[in-house]
């Protein structure tokens, strides 16, 4: 197991490092390059955002860097320590809610905190005072105040949604993986959607990962956009966005927002007429 | 109880009720021979008027039955976690398990009595073999039934094994279980019924062994009654325990039973 220290450039440290990567999937000859030759630097505290025709290997690097798959080569470092040495607590968030039905919207949330250190050392004693008012908090914070009680089932995509993303931010993780969360979304409740990450990004300024298809939410949320060709995937674009936060609706309306996602669009459409 | 569950259960009484007269008319009007079709009446007089020479074959053919089910349940439970954890010990195991349960339980009985003699072994063992197969294939496809994403946000957490297997894994396979469970109890009776209409000298099947062999139709006909009464009684029972467990798979309005 190779272990480096998190290098620090300026002072600032990089949380994950992909070197060289590769992942072949499938045995045999049904065998596909789903990565090639992939390098990529993240800052702590930036939010990447990765658009690119589908099938490009979005999610793959998504599921490199939370340590759920391992490259066929190359390396990958996660806080300065190779992917699978140390428990890292990662949050995650995937299109599909998916709450455990057996369980209160608020045990879902605190779920997370049933598992990562130090957490789960007081989980017992903490779960019906300091938890609970920390998952009521955030419940309130995505505007689901009084639903900690209510099922699953009881709730609408939206408010389902939310709640995912109070399970995967309520362990105040360094790195937080969202693979096209919105997805499933209507237009309105995804805007509305887009500020509250923003809101909740801009508190504790985790490292985001986000995987979408949506390029205005991309450039919404995101402070670097990279865009990737088709497979086998490599980025072909690292874009750096800064329109002051907290962004607005009125900012997607801007000049400078639409010429962003018109370029993106090009450099997609450009990618999927190299297949 | 809500008013709505209220009426659905009048129903199923109803339709109950139902059968009945339409049967007691049927005999009447087209004089069918009691030794043929007994009236609901008169099977109902002799289950009343046979009570005290019935009681201890129903109590003998009861705990036959809750043995046999519970040693399946057991068995059957440890089996399903056996071939449920592992995708290729549930590919392996899969044929076989079928294979075992497409056999007819009755050609398994006079096995059972060559190896242990007539009487409640074999009743037991036959209760066991015809139950467990539901509760086994139940408890393994429940656990193997997964949702990978829900395991991709708890293995980037850091969960171990253990930690899914606990917080996911096993309370998603409850329903599946519970569910068994319903079936397993009902198909239990049938097992027991079976040997001992087959080689035993208590219990309710023989007791309806010997009434049809003396012409006494209307008290095999009470005994059927008696089995029917006693499986709705602890389908109930099962139906009522997997309702409080897993109400959240069942939700709602479908909480009735079945």
């Amino acid at each position: 197991m190779t272990i480096t220290i998190a290098p620090t450039e300026h002072g600032v440290t990089r949380i994950a490092q992909l070197e060289n990567v590769q992942v072949r999937f499938g045995k045999g000859e049904n065998t596909f390059l789903a990565l090639d030759r992939t390098n990529l630097t993240v800052r702590a505290g930036d939010f990447v955002a990765m658009v690119g025709p589908s099938g490009c290997g979005k999610s793959t690097i998504l599921k490199l860097v939370a340590g759920l798959l391992k490259p066929t080569d190359g390396m990958v470092f996660v806080a300065g320590r190779e992917v699978g040495a140390e428990q890292v607590g990662i949050g995650m968030a995937f299109q599909n809610p998916t709450m455990l039905p057996w369980l209160t919207i608020r045990q879902n949330i605190m779920l997370p905190l049933k598992i990562v250190k130090p957490y789960s050392d007081t989980f017992r004693r903490d779960k019906d005072t300091v938890f609970r008012e920390r998952a009521d908090a955030l419940l309130a914070k995505v505007g689901l105040t009084g639903f900690g009680d209510r099922r699953p089932w009881e709730l609408s995509g939206g408010m389902l949604q939310r709640a995912n993303l109070c399970r995967a931010l309520i362990h105040s993780p360094k790195l937080l993986m969202l693979d096209e969360p919105f997805g499933a979304l209507d237009q309105f409740t995804r805007e509305e959607l887009w500020a509250i990450l923003q809101d909740l990004w801009m508190e504790t300024k985790p490292t985001v990962f986000l995987v979408t298809h949506d390029l205005r939410e991309a450039a919404f949320l995101a402070s670097r956009i990279l865009v990737m060709s088709a497979r086998p995937g490599r980025v072909t674009e690292d874009r750096a966005v800064d329109f002051p936060r907290p962004r607005t609706l009125e900012t997607t309306f801007e000049s400078g927002f639409t010429d962003l996602t018109n370029d993106l669009r090009r450099m997609i459409f450009a990618a999927r007429q190299g297949v | 109880m809500s008013s709505m569950q209220i009426r659905e259960n009048l129903k199923s009484v109803s339709l109950i009720v139902l059968m009945f007269v339409l049967w007691e008319v049927a005999c009447v009007l087209f004089h069918i021979s009691p030794i043929v079709l007994p009236r609901p009446s008169a099977i109902f007089t002799t289950l009343f008027v046979q009570m005290p020479a019935l009681w201890p074959n129903i109590l003998q053919t009861l705990a036959t039955t809750m043995v046999g089910f519970g040693l399946g349940m057991v068995i059957g439970v440890a089996l399903g976690v056996f071939v449920g954890v592992s995708r290729t010990a549930y590919k392996t195991a899969y044929p076989l398990l079928v294979g075992f349960s497409s056999i007819p339980k009755v050609a398994v009985v006079p096995i059972f009595v060559l190896w242990f003699g007539s009487g409640t072994v074999p009743a037991v063992l036959t209760a066991l073999t015809t139950c467990i197969f539901p509760i086994v294939v139940n408890v393994a496809t429940g656990l193997a039934t997964t949702e990978p994403e829900m395991e991709d946000v708890l293995k980037a957490l850091g969960a171990t094994r253990m930690q899914v297997l606990w917080n996911v894994t096993l309370p998603r396979a409850m329903p599946y279980f519970f569910a068994s469970l319903k079936v397993a109890v009902t198909l239990a009776f049938v097992g027991t019924v079976l040997s001992e209409t087959v080689a035993s000298n208590l219990g309710i099947g023989t007791v309806m062994m010997m009434a049809s062999s003396s012409f006494d139709v209307p008290l095999a006909f009470a005994g059927l009654f008696a089995l029917a009464f006693l499986g709705i009684v602890l389908y109930s029972i099962f139906a009522l325990i997997e309702q409080r467990v897993c109400g959240w798979a069942i939700r709602k309005q479908d909480l009735a039973m079945g």
